[in-house]
């Protein structure tokens, strides 16, 4: 006996637990295959671009906090970086260090996030997400006890950080980077051979070396595929260049290795932050600058390497206080640039994964 | 403005693309080098196709408002040679603006399109798919646009602070007088036709 199938239009999200946010896919299936699909976001557009331009430079950092939510410090970081050589802000060498601190805190931070979530979605309900977001949640005890805030940290300034970390932060580190390396094998233990594990993740949403960088990739989907492309190492920025670690890539270029490459890095933050421990040197944490900073008529693009890859800040200046043109690109939309194509004929269980470790924060697409 | 630290030197662009395609250079400068708009896809599929500048990868797009024109910015990377180019493109037309697509060249120009579509209003010819992104169909007209604000119907924008100690450019101030009320704005009916995004 044969059946007849016909294409049918599913709808996933805007509230669904595997789209990671309010993020809205139509596909059209044909019986669990995937014909087409369509992305649907904006739902939570806030023109921050649009607001950015009657604000000053500092009063924008708290918008680049709120893009990518799950990586505050770094965003922090990249627009700090852009006014900084758009004004010629000098930084003092205490601030880099603490930057370089957070930031890959942040990338833990993270990590840890991305790859409890994508199990959690390969299947793994919730526990190996709580696993990891046992040391998330001292990272971002270690936030909150320098700045105040655990998410939207609003913490790096226009010519250093705001604030010096309290007596107490640096014995809470220590300990932190001390367990880590054990925790993170303790992670890889419990997922990477998992039999089931496997099979929902390897040669799953392959992306090949030259389709990963004509689309646009960058970040952990990039160097899954292959492609050993770090900002930190291409274009160092902070005190990146005094630091010994290594860029994990994959080989195959599908989820797992995705999945293994945010692991390693992980232990490369660790490795980063122990050195920047040992080698901070005193000094102030900020420089003073004007509350109302005019950089010269101009234009910058700055870029640092976030947990998800390439974040920019393109800033056009008029001399004013505001930014007469502020964009900010987001590896979380731009790594989406291919999901239409990956997505074509595979199963629909699968594209759940394959976005996933494409690790998107909802946030940062939209703006 | 220094270059970023990566960034190739706009006038070396400039020549060797002169030179292999005469006519298309505008400008070239320390910074970026400036395309014809007609032919801005050419220039960016010799620029990928190229050995010595091999601008394998697309990695940022935006558009800028410059009141009578509009420029757009194109970073493009070589991941081999670790370096930046900075392409522009300037449209004159700036009630029907509209360029050739990268889409062919470059596949992550897909998203980023359609966002300084949606945004700023600018068609991009040959993209498959040129519809909004974050905005919903009937939205009335480009919230990036330098414009926006005084358009009829268009939004307020609910922020009137400024830093006032800044007197030095008083023409970025906000009026006052003419800023229409929130219950003004309320009221007035908004063209949009659909109620929910498609």
């Amino acid at each position: 006996m044969t059946t007849a199938s016909e294409p049918y239009v599913l709808n996933i999200g805007p509230q669904h637990p595997s789209t990671h946010g309010v993020f809205r896919i139509r596909v059209v299936m044909d019986g669990e295959q995937i014909q087409d699909l369509d992305m649907i976001v904006g739902y939570l557009h806030r023109s921050m671009e649009k607001l950015a331009e009657e604000r000053t430079y500092t009063q924008n950092i708290p918008f680049t906090d709120r893009a990518d939510y799950l990586a505050a410090m770094s965003g922090n970081l990249g627009l700090c970086l852009a006014v900084e050589r758009l004004a010629n802000v000098e930084v003092p060498e205490r601030a880099s260090y603490l930057r370089v601190i957070f930031a890959e805190l942040q990338r833990i931070a993270s990590h840890a996030m991305a790859n409890g979530t994508l199990v959690s979605d390969a299947g793994a309900w919730q526990t190996p997400l709580l696993y990891m977001f046992r040391e998330r949640e001292k990272i971002l005890d270690l936030f909150e006890m320098t700045c105040g805030a655990r998410l939207t940290t609003n913490y790096m300034r226009i010519g250093g950080v705001a604030f010096e970390p309290p007596p107490e932060f640096w014995p809470a580190l220590r300990e932190l980077v001390d367990e880590l390396p054990q925790r993170i094998d303790e992670y890889a233990q419990m997922v990477q051979e998992n039999e089931i594990f496997i099979a929902r993740t390897r040669n799953v949403g392959i992306i090949s070396p030259e389709d990963a960088i004509n689309g646009s990739l960058v970040g952990p989907a990039l160097r899954g595929s292959g492609v050993p492309w770090d900002l930190r190492k291409a274009e160092p920025y902070c005190v990146y260049d005094r630091m010994d670690f290594e860029v994990p890539v994959g080989t195959v270029g599908d989820v797992y290795d995705r999945y293994m490459v945010r692991l390693e890095e992980t232990r490369q933050s660790t490795r980063i932050i122990r050195q920047a421990m040992d080698a901070i040197p005193d000094g102030p944490h900020k420089t003073d600058i004007p509350l109302a900073l005019r950089p010269d008529p101009g234009e910058v693009y700055a870029r640092v390497e976030g947990p998800r890859g390439e974040a920019g800040y393109y800033l056009v200046s008029d001399g004013s206080p505001a930014p007469y043109r502020f964009h900010m690109r987001a590896p979380s939309l731009i790594n989406l640039s291919l999901l239409r194509e990956m997505a074509r004929g595979a199963a629909l269980s699968d594209a759940v994964v394959t976005l996933g470790s494409l690790d998107i924060v909802v946030g940062e697409i939209d703006r | 403005m220094p270059r970023g630290p990566r960034q190739l030197d706009g006038h070396r662009v400039a020549d060797a693309l002169d030179q292999a395609l005469p006519g298309i250079v505008m400008l070239g400068t320390d910074e970026w080098v400036e395309v014809e708009p007609g032919r801005l896809g050419e220039a960016l599929r010799w620029l990928h196709g190229s050995a010595e500048f091999d601008a394998a990868q697309l990695s940022n797009m935006c558009g800028v408002d410059l009141h009578d024109h509009f420029t757009l910015v194109y970073h493009l990377q070589s991941l081999d040679q670790n370096h930046q180019i900075v392409v522009k493109a300037q449209i004159w037309d700036h009630e029907t603006p509209s360029l050739p697509s990268a889409y062919p060249v470059y596949r992550g120009a897909l998203l980023q399109e359609r966002e300084v579509y949606d945004l700023m209003g600018i068609n991009f010819e040959g993209h498959p798919d040129m519809r909004r992104l974050f905005l919903w169909d009937g939205f009335p007209g480009h919230p990036l646009r330098k414009d926006f604000m005084g358009i009829g119907d268009g939004l307020t924008s609910g922020l009137r602070r400024f830093p006032f100690e800044d007197n030095a450019n008083p023409d970025r101030l906000i009026n006052r007088d003419n800023v229409t009320t929130p219950s003004e704005s309320q009221d007035a009916p908004r063209n949009w036709t659909g109620g929910a995004p498609a």
